[in-house]
This record gives structure tokens, C-alpha cells and sequence, in this order.
């Protein structure tokens, strides 16, 4: 260890003890007291948006595009558009119905469409499972990191970040503070912009070389600032089927899905939708400057640690090893509220659908579901150190777009699912998706065909969830629940439109 | 010798041809229950008819209310025009009669439908409906199993009474809880205001705009849920009310986490436990009242705590307990609608001991199936 590490050390201490200050003595701050009357007042779309960004931009956004942009060059821009653009379908067809549901988490929708335990037994599994996938790259990520800037070895970092996350959730604070999340993004905003800015500076000052002109590890020269420069039919494959993940797989994220909640209406669950596009938007231009200005001064370098490493080639001296700090902390801060987001909705479906109240109380059964929700993704990525941090997003983006994509879409928009169509279209999407994942866990071959259909798995495993869960409703029509038509006036009609909405009684 | 084993396996599997009989006949009677359960409507007769057939096995039933057709199931539908006058006749003579051959003839030469069974369907003594049985004759045994049924059927109209009157119950309670608020709160409010007209009109006239809101959310009608922003806006306008009443002695601390203002809770299920602590926590000379929401990822809490003189922990277990002589009404309401709401699980949680203050624990669920604003 040299005195280089000193800055980065010092970020990455400074942001975990941060985390754990706010989540031990924390919460006070997020809405202090005697300010009596303003009890009332709600979360406004622009702060929720941030929480939103805070939460959703991932080890993946922070680190992983970048490594992409500058190996694989112009197709793995899809990876930032169809993070952004699934907002976009997010916004179009789930948010207000969504919200005007009432429900908290996946499940909760399922059981309230459907009327039917048992798909809320198949959706708790489900949350579960993307939940742990979509944990497994963050920790991963982590052990990067922490390797890449203090040269610790690759286990350390899950078993600190899994730490931190673990002891914030158990002791109850992190919960899902909104302030806090909001703040995170514009956090990771600041601790990429400002490195970013600086090394443009340098670069302009060095006669703005073309990135092109170098030829780096993955395309050569001209091809890499080309769509499919080199992918052939195959690419063309794998770049619709990470569009269709990208874009239909952020409505099946269980972290994303509850932060709608606290919008008051639908209403506001749209704006927030709108600025969360914009937010993330405006983040995922820096990532492939740091994709383009690797290819011009790291060519040779480790895709998935470019962001970390670059600064200190480009600027170098005291300045680099500053910026490398202030990245580096970005990073961690990445993990630690993406981990701790994901944490809290696995385990909250763990403790309600798998422990149960009935044996344990309520604080009991949080905490056992919050340590299985962070020990598995933690030994995976220990026992799995050479997945792709951005190739494990996506699958996890594959499954949640091959069964909640569906539910949700259909659930909204068509009276005629029933509880068996559900079920069989969610287990069709998992099965199809979850071989893929299998299969891209053990081997990363991927020339022949096979290979390639099953590591991008999206663009025939939705297709199929969604061909199933339609022919299957339609076959069991007399199971169509009862309370559907008043379910589904509820989840389109305006709030402001006066409507009898109490019309289900429960006394 | 196949038949030898045969048959025993039959006889453990399916029944003998009475068990098997009674099966059938059970599960019809247990798909119509669940429609009958919701009343005699045109709707839940509708949906209760065709398992009814099944169950007395005629070519056709009919479901009246005292002067009208509520259903009709089986063949010969000319004959739906009848049921309305036989079953005002049985209504007047409140007892299972056989139909007089000119009330069923329809002069069609082959309609198999010759004769009517009609049984009153009585609820708490009053004759509410008939069942009518039409066949081609009217046999004792199809007397005997129209007037059965009927009862059964009785029965089961019985038990929604049962539970519209529960709902019914709770709904009274709630509107006491809304009159309860009325007459020392409007007189004492009331007189604050007053006492601002004069000194400082602005404020007095926002006083008596924030008591117009007050009242027209307490008395509001419709629904049995709110959000627990609406309520809390509703808390927080009665708090100013009661400052300006009480000024100084009264200090108040909200803390509460906008993330579980969306909540759906019970209509008035805070408000009466704030009134409690205002009423407990001002018994000296000046008293300090705190209400804290903190959000608990699949669950809000909320907790109301007073300073006051607090109370013996047997005197809240009684009142939870329904008993009227304590002066904490509202919290056996408030604990009485909670768990029939969200279940047994979500009821009040009361800390308290003589000195020592009170508060009152409110958990509930962000989400429960059938529950919303």
C-alpha cells in the first residue's frame, strides 16, 4: 500500500460510517419536530425522484457501463438507454394505476388484483430471487472497488459493504428515508461529474484526441463508434433482446416499485416518474464519457474498474489521487444504498410471506429475513468473482422483465387474467429467463447460437411469459375474479373524479 | 373374482349410492351458501338458484321476495308471471302451500309444469320471500323438501342479518365517535374563538375556518377509510384549536415521516386517541402531548403520547375491554375497528402507570387486500 490509497481509504471509511451514523442516530434530521403543522405535508415528486435515482443507479450504472462502453464501444450504450427508457414505459402504462392500487410491494398488487394467495406465494418467491440477483453484482461490484483502489483482496469487499447494509437494516434506520436516498443521487451525480469535468479539461488541453483512432481491446479503431460495428446477426440479437430486458424489466424491480408509494396519487407518481427520467437522464451522459476518455488513455485497462483507475491516469499527482477518492466513495455510496434499498424489500417479503408473524413478532422475523437477504447474494459473489457486474444487472433485469412485466401490464390492462394465467405466465417467464441465468452464471461462452439465446434470454423468455399468461386466461375465463371491473375503475379513474371508491367492504 | 376386490375399494372410495347422495347434495347447498350469505337480492338469488334446483331436483324453482320474482331457474320460463301473486298468497298465510290448480295452469297442452310448492322464507319471524317449486305433480315428499330447504335457506338469510347488523353496528359506533367529538369541543372551541374576535380578528377568523374544516371532515359521511394524511391534517387542526384554547399550557411535538402519509387507516381511528391525550396529558398545570409516525418498510407506526397523570394499567385493560364506565370510550372503538380491519395482529398497544404518562401504540399495514380510501 502506497500513500496514494490514503484519499480512497479515507472516502470509502468516511461513507460507511456516514451510513451507519444515519442509520443508527439518523431519521431525526429527515423531519424535525417542533415545527408543528406541517405534519401533513407530503413528499413532493422532485425529492421523491432523487430517492428514486439514489436508490435505482447501482454498482452497474456507476461502475459497469463505462468498463462496457470503452471494450465493446456505441451497442453497450443501450445498457444507460434502456436503464433510462424503462421509466419511460414505467411512466406510460404502471405508475398511476400502480399507485392507485394502494399497494406497497409486488405481491401486494398481485394478491389485490387477483384475489389469490397463491400468486402471491409465486410473486413473493420471485421477488426474492431478482432481489438476490440484482444484490449479487452490487456486492461484486464492491469487491472491485475496494480492490481496484486499496488493493485489498477481492472477498473483502462484499463481506464489508454485506456488513454495513446488514447492521443498517437491523437496526431499523435506512429504512427507506427518502432524504437520505435523495441525497445519495446527487452524491453519485457529484462524484462522477466532477472527475469527469476535470479529465475533459485535460484532454482538451492534450489537442482532444479521437477516441476512434485507438485501437483498444475489444473492436479496433473506426467499428467501436459504430452500432453492431461487429456483432453481425448475433449482435443485432443480443442488442434487442437487452433493449427488451433494459425496457420492460425496471416496472418488475421490487426496490423501484415501493418507492411509488409514497407518492400521494397518481397523479404524482407520474411528475415523479418524469423527473426520475430526467435525473437519470442527465447521469448516464457521464459514464460514456468515462467509456471514451478510457479508450484514449487506458485502453488497456480492467472494464469493470475504469471508472476508478482513470482518474489517476489522466489527471495524476495529488489532483488524480483526489479525484480517485471522491470516485471511489461515489462507488461505495453506489453499493450501499442500492444494497440497502434491495435488502430491506427482500427481506420485508422474506419476514411477511416465507417466516410469517405467527411464530416470530414483527422485529424478530425483519431481522432473520434481512440477514438470508444479505448472506446468500454475499456468498455468491465471494463464490462467483468473474460475472460481468453489468452482464449480472442485466439478467436480473431479464427476469423482472420475463414475470412482473407481464403481471403488471396485464393486470392493468386487460380484465380477462385470472390467477391461473398468472401463475403459469410468471413460472414460464422464470423458468425461460432463470435458465439463462444459469447458464450465464457457470460459463461465459457465448459464440454459438445456443450460447447467445440463452445468455440475453429476454427477447423470447417475455414473448413467451406473456403468450402464456394470455393463452391460459383465456382458457380458465370462469376464474376470472369477481371484483375485477370495480379493481380496474379504480386503477384508471383520476383521483379528483368523484367516485364511490369504498365500495368493497371489509367491517 | 376382479369384482371381489373391486367393490370394496368402490365402497371406501366413493360411497354407497345414498353416501354419495348426501355428498351431492352437501355440495350444493355449500356452493349456494356463500350468495345467500349477502341477503335476498336479485343478484344473490341469481347466483344461488341453479344450486338450489340442484338440490331438490325439480324441473323448476323460483325465488320471490313477498310481492315479486327474484330468479327463476329450469324450463317452462312462461310460467315466471305466476310466481309474483303465489307468493303473495303465501305471504298472507305465512305457511308452506300447495298452489290451487287455476294459479299454475298456463293452457299450453305440453307443458310438463301442472303444480307449484311455495315455502316461505322467513328471517327473525318475518316472512321476507318464497321458494317455489314447480313440477309436474305436487307429492308429499316434494312438499316435505321444498318446506326443508326453505328453512335451510331460512337459515342461512338468518346469518347475513346476522352480520349486516354487525356491520351496522360498527358503522353506529362510528357515527357516536363523531358525536362525541360535538358538544364540549364546539362549546370550548367555540368560546376561544370568541375570545380572539376582538384582540386579533385575523387570527379569530382563521380559527373559525380551520373549525369548519374540522367539523366537515368529522361529520363527513361517506367511506369507512382515509388516508393517514387526511387524518392527521384533521389532528392537526384540532391541536390548533385546543392551543387556542389552552395557549401555552399546552405544548405539542409532531415527528412525522412523510413516507407513511399514503397509509390507508380506518376513518377516525387517531383523532379519538389525541382527544384522550389532551384530555389525560392537561390534568396539571400545563401538559405536553407528542404524535410520532415512523415508517416501517411493510408497516407505519404511530405512537400519541402525553406526559399526563397517566393511569393504572387494569383501568385501560377494562376499557379495552369494552367496559363503559371508564372515560376512555374512544379507545375500545378505535381498538374494535382496527382489528376488524387489519386483524387480531394490529390492535392498540397502551403504555402506561400511574405519574408516568401514557402512550398508545397504533401499528398498521401499508397494505391490506380491501382496504382503501
Amino acid at each position: 500500500m502506497t500513500g496514494a490509497e490514503v484519499p480512497s481509504i479515507v472516502a470509502v471509511v468516511l461513507v460507511a460510517v456516514a451510513t451507519l451514523a444515519i442509520g443508527t442516530w439518523g431519521l431525526r434530521f429527515s423531519r424535525t419536530t417542533s415545527d408543528f403543522f406541517v405534519a401533513s405535508r407530503t413528499v413532493r415528486p422532485a425529492l421523491n425522484a432523487s430517492a428514486i435515482g439514489g436508490e435505482y443507479l447501482s454498482a452497474a450504472s456507476f461502475l459497469g457501463v463505462a468498463g462496457l462502453v470503452m471494450a465493446f464501444g456505441a451497442d453497450m450504450l443501450w445498457y444507460p438507454v434502456g436503464w433510462t427508457a424503462g421509466y419511460l414505459l414505467l411512466l406510460a402504462l404502471v405508475a398511476a394505476p400502480l399507485r392507485r392500487s394502494g399497494a406497497y410491494t409486488l405481491p401486494d398488487f398481485a394478491e389485490a388484483r387477483l384475489g389469490s394467495a397463491r400468486v402471491r406465494a409465486v410473486c413473493s418467491v420471485l421477488v426474492v430471487a431478482i432481489g438476490w440477483l440484482y444484490l449479487f453484482p452490487q456486492f461484486q461490484g464492491a469487491g472491485l472497488t475496494l480492490e481496484a483502489a486499496l488493493g485489498a483482496p477481492r472477498w473483502v469487499g462484499p463481506v464489508v459493504v454485506g456488513l454495513v447494509v446488514l447492521v443498517n437494516v437491523m437496526s431499523g434506520g435506512m429504512r427507506s428515508i427518502t432524504f437520505v436516498q435523495a441525497f445519495q443521487y446527487w452524491l453519485k451525480l457529484t462524484a462522477l461529474l466532477v472527475p469527469a469535468l476535470a479529465m475533459v479539461l485535460v484532454w482538451v488541453g492534450d489537442g482532444a484526441p479521437n477516441p476512434t483512432d485507438v485501437a483498444g481491446v475489444g473492436d479496433p479503431g473506426p467499428l467501436w463508434s459504430l452500432p453492431l460495428g461487429s456483432g453481425g446477426g448475433q449482435g443485432l440479437y443480443l442488442t434487442y433482446s437487452l433493449i427488451v430486458a433494459t425496457f420492460l424489466g425496471t416496472m418488475g424491480l421490487p426496490h423501484v416499485v415501493v418507492r411509488f408509494y409514497t407518492n400521494p396519487d397518481g397523479r404524482a407518481a407520474r411528475r415523479t416518474t418524469l423527473v426520475v427520467l430526467a435525473l437519470l437522464g442527465f447521469f448516464y451522459l457521464l459514464p460514456p464519457v468515462y467509456g471514451a476518455l478510457g479508450r484514449v488513455y487506458a485502453a488497456s485497462g480492467t472494464a469493470d474498474v475504469l471508472v476508478l483507475e482513470l482518474p489517476r491516469l489522466v489527471v495524476g499527482g495529488v489532483g488524480g489521487d483526489l479525484l480517485t477518492a471522491l470516485v471511489t466513495g461515489g462507488a461505495f455510496a453506489a453499493f450501499l444504498s442500492t444494497s440497502s434499498g434491495l435488502s430491506i424489500a427482500v427481506a420485508g417479503v422474506i419476514s411477511q410471506d416465507v417466516i410469517g408473524r405467527s411464530e416470530h413478532s414483527g422485529v424478530t422475523s425483519f431481522r432473520l429475513g434481512a440477514v438470508v437477504a444479505v448472506v446468500v447474494p454475499c456468498v455468491l459473489a465471494v463464490a462467483a468473482p468473474d460475472v460481468g457486474v453489468a452482464r449480472a444487472v442485466g439478467l436480473a433485469f431479464a427476469v423482472a422483465a420475463s414475470t412482473f412485466c407481464p403481471l403488471l401490464v396485464l393486470g392493468i390492462w386487460w380484465r380477462g387474467l385470472t390467477p391461473a394465467g398468472a401463475i403459469a405466465g410468471l413460472l414460464a417467464g422464470f423458468v425461460g429467463s432463470g435458465t439463462g441465468v444459469a447458464y450465464s452464471l457457470r460459463s461465459s461462452e457465448a459464440t454459438s447460437w445456443l450460447a447467445v439465446l440463452l445468455s440475453q434470454p429476454a427477447a423470447w423468455s417475455v414473448p413467451l411469459a406473456f403468450a402464456t399468461m394470455w393463452s391460459v386466461s383465456r382458457a380458465t375465463p370462469s376464474q376470472v375474479p369477481r371484483h375485477t371491473p370495480r379493481f380496474l375503475v379504480r386503477l384508471h379513474t383520476p383521483e379528483d373524479l368523484r367516485l364511490e371508491r369504498g365500495l368493497e367492504r371489509h367491517v | 373374482m376382479s369384482s371381489g376386490w373391486r367393490r370394496p375399494w368402490r365402497r371406501t372410495h366413493l360411497g354407497t349410492e345414498a353416501d354419495r347422495a348426501t355428498f351431492r347434495t352437501l355440495h350444493s347447498a355449500s356452493l349456494a351458501s356463500p350468495a345467500l350469505r349477502e341477503g335476498l337480492t336479485v343478484d344473490s338469488a341469481g347466483r344461488s338458484i341453479r344450486h338450489l334446483r340442484d338440490l331438490l331436483g325439480t324441473p323448476a324453482l323460483a325465488l320471490t321476495d313477498v310481492d315479486s320474482l327474484l330468479a327463476w331457474d329450469g324450463i317452462a320460463s312462461h310460467h315466471e308471471g305466476q310466481a309474483a301473486p303465489i307468493a303473495q298468497r303465501t305471504a298472507e298465510a305465512g305457511d308452506t302451500r300447495v298452489a290451487d290448480r287455476d294459479e299454475v295452469d298456463c293452457g299450453r297442452p305440453g307443458c310438463e309444469i301442472r303444480a307449484a310448492v311455495a315455502s316461505p322464507l322467513v328471517v327473525e319471524d318475518r316472512i321476507v320471500g318464497t321458494l317455489q317449486v314447480y313440477a309436474p305433480v305436487a307429492t308429499a315428499g316434494l312438499v316435505q323438501a321444498a318446506d326443508e330447504v326453505a328453512q335451510w335457506v331460512s337459515g342461512q338469510l338468518d346469518l347475513a342479518e346476522l352480520d349486516a347488523s354487525r356491520t351496522r353496528l360498527m358503522e353506529a359506533e362510528v357515527r357516536a365517535l363523531r358525536a362525541q367529538i360535538s358538544p364540549h369541543f364546539i362549546y370550548n372551541s367555540l368560546g376561544a374563538i370568541a375570545s380572539f374576535v376582538r384582540t386579533d380578528p385575523e387570527r379569530a377568523r382563521e380559527l373559525l375556518l380551520e373549525f369548519a374544516d374540522f367539523t366537515r371532515y368529522s361529520f363527513r359521511r361517506h367511506g369507512d377509510y382515509t388516508t393517514l394524511a387526511e387524518e392527521l391534517r384533521s389532528v392537526e387542526r384540532y391541536l390548533l384549536l385546543e392551543q387556542a384554547r389552552f395557549g401555552d399550557r399546552l405544548g405539542v411535538t409532531l415527528r412525522i415521516a412523510p413516507e407513511v402519509l399514503p397509509v390507508t387507516v380506518p376513518f377516525l381511528c387517531i383523532q379519538p386517541l389525541v382527544e384522550n391525550a389532551v384530555r389525560h396529558g392537561l390534568t396539571g398545570e400545563s401538559g405536553h402531548i407528542s404524535i410520532v409516525a415512523r415508517d416501517l418498510s411493510q408497516e407505519a407506526l404511530i405512537e400519541i403520547e402525553d406526559d399526563g397523570a397517566g393511569n393504572d394499567p387494569e383501568t385501560i385493560r377494562r376499557a379495552l375491554a369494552g367496559d363503559p364506565s371508564t372515560d376512555s370510550v374512544g379507545l375500545a372503538n378505535v381498538d374494535a375497528r382496527l382489528r376488524a380491519t387489519f386483524g387480531d395482529d394490529y390492535g392498540l398497544v397502551v403504555e402506561t402507570a400511574p405519574g408516568a404518562g401514557t402512550k398508545v401504540i397504533v401499528r398498521v399495514p401499508k397494505f391490506a387486500a380491501g382496504v382503501h380510501a
